[in-house]
């Protein structure tokens, strides 16, 4: 692929800006991995080896019956008695006293016999972020130990977990969000802006209403008729959010639509669209490029607000929001602030220090060196 | 006699760029020194830096002493006493150094009474004696005015007043004129000298017009890159110029006559009863209570080869008619292009038709989209006429024609020099090969080498490929390098029309002879 020059000097642009370029490395990575979630916090292994035969449970179901247990239900592999039998190859010994056999268990002979060994590969954590972890937590929240390096919450939940998927899903959200609202936005201010007039007028007036609906009310209100999940959630926030940017890009268009290029494109005979498109718009792009990461941002802080409130995503979603609302319920457990705190923090900041390389490296008369 | 303001050796320099360079200026007292040079020769630089009016973070060395006292380095507190008190400025743009929020009368009060405090009856007798001193008619009334309300003139006349407001030994006055037309410019080179002659005051006059110089200065410096390369007695100077620049200054004087039309050229346009009113509205009916007259009855025709020009100072609805031609803005009469008509067309069939009619504007700032490369700015008119076969080939062709070198059409605008980018405005016409082109004033906002650049260009092109011009202007020197016919416009009248040796020769009206008169000084 070949970039036009005006597109390798804005890349060029922004790899000047050493701050904007390592932060966007670092978000890319970091959602990169956040992606693949499933493979660094899970409460399935991903795989295991039981009686020379290997298991990939993170891809596949496997009932409990399958490694010598007693039910048809998926096996739960944090059980220390399902550990016991994977290892030992299925001993019955195993559902008395699981940890004194895997302790045996280590040298390859049980009581003198010696078994069918078999391992386990568990993930970087091994805890989904909606496992609740009854062996090791005795009073929820935990403190950070050594199964848990981040703590708990008051659902003995892994908090680390939960930080690397609440990362995912807000900024998949905020995504979602804001490109259907920011072209929202800009083609509802580039109809106003460029044909002004009565259109301009009339479109005004209809933004004004809306805008001043109260969005959190409305929120309010449909989270008590409608089960709330991600897609009625993302529409709503579209639905409130595309005036934001409607204002600016109208004004944009009404500075421009007079310019003599515009003129001269349309003496040339280039049609409305391609006028408002290929002329008026890069214009009002800077305008755009910089409000877009408030509205970024925005997203990403309207869903942690409402799901601190508990209006937003229902608790079986992993949530920022919902981690500082426990860290309100818990003052006495530091742990929990501390890491809403800082995964909130630093996510947003290496947003907006990216966005800011962008909107710099589109500002033609900036001169990097 | 000592000098009145003394300037040796000084250099300024933003960041990487010496913008002046070792310039030594003398002034005495009620003298008149102009700095000429073209635009980025560094001459208002120089006399901002004398004040410290440049933004933090340039660098100035040399020196600047007025009436022995040092400016270069002095205290804040110093120089705020020296500017406004006793060296004023007037500025180019009356519109913009005119705060537009406040009435000129308080302006007034607020220039006077920074430097010297006075009761309010003294203070507003002052103010009429200022303003009745540059000419205001009737000042009382105009003290609540705010400076939208004023005309171009009348606002540079305010600046003036305000600037004489602390009775200043010291005028620097930077290109006062040049925005304004050209019988209101000779008015105020008038109410200047005139001024200077009761007041006794120097004056640091700044600008690119020699002809200005030659009418108003005593001594003048030409200044070229930052440097001085002449200076003398204006008259000795226009005698005999001893540095090349000096001399290519002067003879940049648009001269001449474009090439013969040939007898029996086809007729490209024909414009009859052109007429644009803006209705006048008012209240929640929208009732239209009257019409503004922008351009009241047009009438002309234009053959193969032949340039039209049309004159007129601002205001008198010159572009209007380019707009109107263009189809841009809705007028009534007839317009007829190559036989047939298109002022009735509308939508795509209007749109097929305008490859054949293209115009060049005069901003060359505003005129090209800052985002778009040359290349895409010239080769869009290609795509949407359906234009086939290598358009890279027809642009590199079209912008060699102009004079611009192909290599740089990746370049953005903003990256090319003003005459430069008027260049690339009428390769971006050029390109779609139309029959007729409307000039919109596409040399006034060029310096004098640049614009005879742009005239030999515009001749050219019109003995190559047999266009037609409509050719705006307010520059009547250009007009007449230029036009076959012309039309004299005046508030939306056309006040007289014939060739252009008919008019410059032999003008019928009372309005096309002042204009003469003051252009062809």
């Amino acid at each position: 692929m070949t970039l036009s020059p005006i597109n390798q000097r804005r890349l060029h642009n922004f790899c000047a800006n050493r701050r904007a370029y390592y932060s966007w490395w670092l978000l890319v990575v970091l959602f990169g991995l956040s992606l693949f979630s499933e493979f660094i916090a899970n409460d399935r292994p991903l795989m295991v080896s039981y009686r020379g035969e290997i298991y990939a449970p993170i891809f596949n179901t496997y009932a409990d019956a399958e490694f010598g247990g007693d039910f048809q239900t998926e096996a739960q592999y944090l059980d220390p008695d399902m550990q016991c039998l994977i290892t030992t190859g299925g001993l019955e010994s195993c559902f008395d006293d699981p940890d004194g056999v895997l302790a045996d268990a280590a040298d390859g002979v049980v009581d003198g016999t010696p078994i069918n060994e078999g391992w386990i590969l568990w993930p970087l954590i091994p805890y989904s972020f909606n496992t609740v972890d009854t062996q090791n937590v005795n009073t929820a929240p935990g403190a950070p130990d050594a199964f848990h390096w981040l703590g708990t919450d008051d659902q003995a939940r892994d908090v680390g977990a939960r930080i690397i998927y609440g990362f995912r899903i807000s900024i998949l959200f905020a995504l979602v969000v804001t490109i259907p609202s920011a072209l929202l936005g800009i083609m509802a201010g580039a109809i106003q802006g460029y044909f002004g007039g009565i259109t301009d007028l009339l479109f005004q007036r209809f933004t004004e209403i809306w805008g001043s609906l109260p969005m959190l009310y409305i929120i309010i209100i449909l989270s008590a008729i409608f089960t709330m999940n991600f897609w009625i959630l993302t529409g709503l926030l579209v639905l409130f959010g595309w005036n934001a940017l409607d204002g600016l890009v109208r004004a944009e268009f009404l500075r421009a639509r007079n310019f003599e290029y515009v003129r001269a494109a349309r003496a040339l005979g280039v049609r409305d669209r391609t006028i408002m498109r290929r002329h008026v718009l890069p214009n009002a792009m800077v305008a755009t490029v910089t409000i877009l990461p408030f509205m970024f941002i925005g997203s990403i802080g309207t869903l942690t607000t409402l799901d601190f409130l508990g209006f937003g995503l229902p608790g079986s979603y992993p949530s920022l929001g919902e981690l500082g609302l426990q860290a309100k319920a818990h003052v006495t457990s530091p742990w929990l602030a501390a890491a809403a705190f800082f995964s909130i923090v630093s996510m947003l900041s290496m947003l907006v220090f990216v966005f800011e390389g962008v909107r710099d490296a589109f500002d033609p008369r900036k001169v990097f060196v | 006699m000592s000098p009145l303001l003394k300037i040796s050796g000084l250099s300024v320099t933003f960041g990487e760029n010496r913008a002046v360079r070792d310039v030594s200026i003398e002034i005495a007292a009620g003298e008149t020194v102009a700095i000429v040079g073209e635009s980025g020769s560094g001459k208002s630089v120089t006399a901002l830096a004398t004040v410290s009016l440049l933004p933090e973070g340039t660098e100035i060395s040399g020196a600047a002493s007025f009436n022995g006292e040092e400016l270069i380095g002095a205290p804040a507190s110093t120089l705020r006493n020296i500017r406004g008190n006793e060296i004023s400025f007037i500025f180019q743009e009356p519109m913009t150094s005119l705060n537009p929020l406040h009435t000129i009368g308080k302006q007034m009060r607020e220039a006077i009474s920074l430097h010297q405090p006075m009761n309010k009856a003294d203070e507003h007798n002052r103010i009429l004696e200022l303003l009745h001193k540059v000419g205001i008619p009737d000042a009382e009334s105009r003290l609540p005015a705010y400076p939208h309300e004023l005309s171009g003139g009348q606002r540079q006349r305010v600046m003036i007043a305000m600037a004489l407001a602390n009775r200043p030994k010291l005028l620097i006055a930077d290109e006062p004129t040049t925005a304004l037309d050209v019988t209101i410019q000779a008015q105020i080179l008038e109410l200047l000298a005139e001024l200077q002659r009761k007041e006794g005051l120097a004056i640091l006059f700044i600008t690119h017009d020699l002809g200005i110089v030659r009418h108003i200065a005593d001594r003048t410096y030409v200044m070229q890159e930052g440097a001085v390369v002449e200076h003398g007695e204006t008259a000795a100077l226009f005698e005999n110029p001893g540095h090349a620049y000096t001399r290519k200054l002067m003879e940049a004087v648009p001269g001449g006559a474009p090439a013969k039309v040939p007898a029996g050229a086809a007729e490209i346009m024909q414009v009859k009863g052109l007429r644009v009113w803006f209705p006048v509205q008012k209240g929640i009916l929208k009732r239209t209570v009257g019409h503004i007259k922008a351009v009241n009855r047009v009438d002309f025709t234009l053959r193969k080869g032949e340039t039209l020009g049309i004159v007129g100072e601002s205001g008198s609805g010159k572009t209007t008619v380019a707009l109107a031609i263009l189809r841009l803005i809705s007028s009534e009469g007839e317009i007829s292009l190559l036989g047939s008509r298109i002022d009735t067309l509308h939508g795509n069939a209007l749109r097929a038709k305008r490859k054949d009619f293209q115009i060049v504007f005069q901003d060359p700032f505003g005129s090209l989209s800052p985002r778009m490369s040359v290349e895409e700015i010239v080769s869009e008119g290609l795509g949407i006429h359906g234009h086939s076969g290598d358009m890279a080939a027809l642009v590199d062709a079209t912008l060699k024609e102009v004079g611009l070198d192909p290599r740089m059409k990746a370049r953005y605008p903003h990256e090319f020099s003003g005459g430069q980018r008027q260049r690339i405005s009428i390769a971006r016409a050029l390109v779609l090969k139309p029959k007729l082109l409307i000039l919109d004033e596409p040399t006034s906002a060029l310096d004098m080498t640049v614009q005879l650049q742009i005239i030999d260009l515009l001749r050219n092109l019109q003995a190559k490929h047999g266009l037609s011009y409509v050719f705006i202007s307010h520059d009547l020197r250009v007009v007449q390098a230029l036009s076959h016919k012309v039309l004299v416009m005046k508030e939306g009248d056309v006040v007289e029309a014939g060739s252009v040796d008919d008019i410059f020769n032999a003008a019928q009206s009372g309005y096309t002879k002042d204009l003469l008169k003051a252009a062809l000084r």
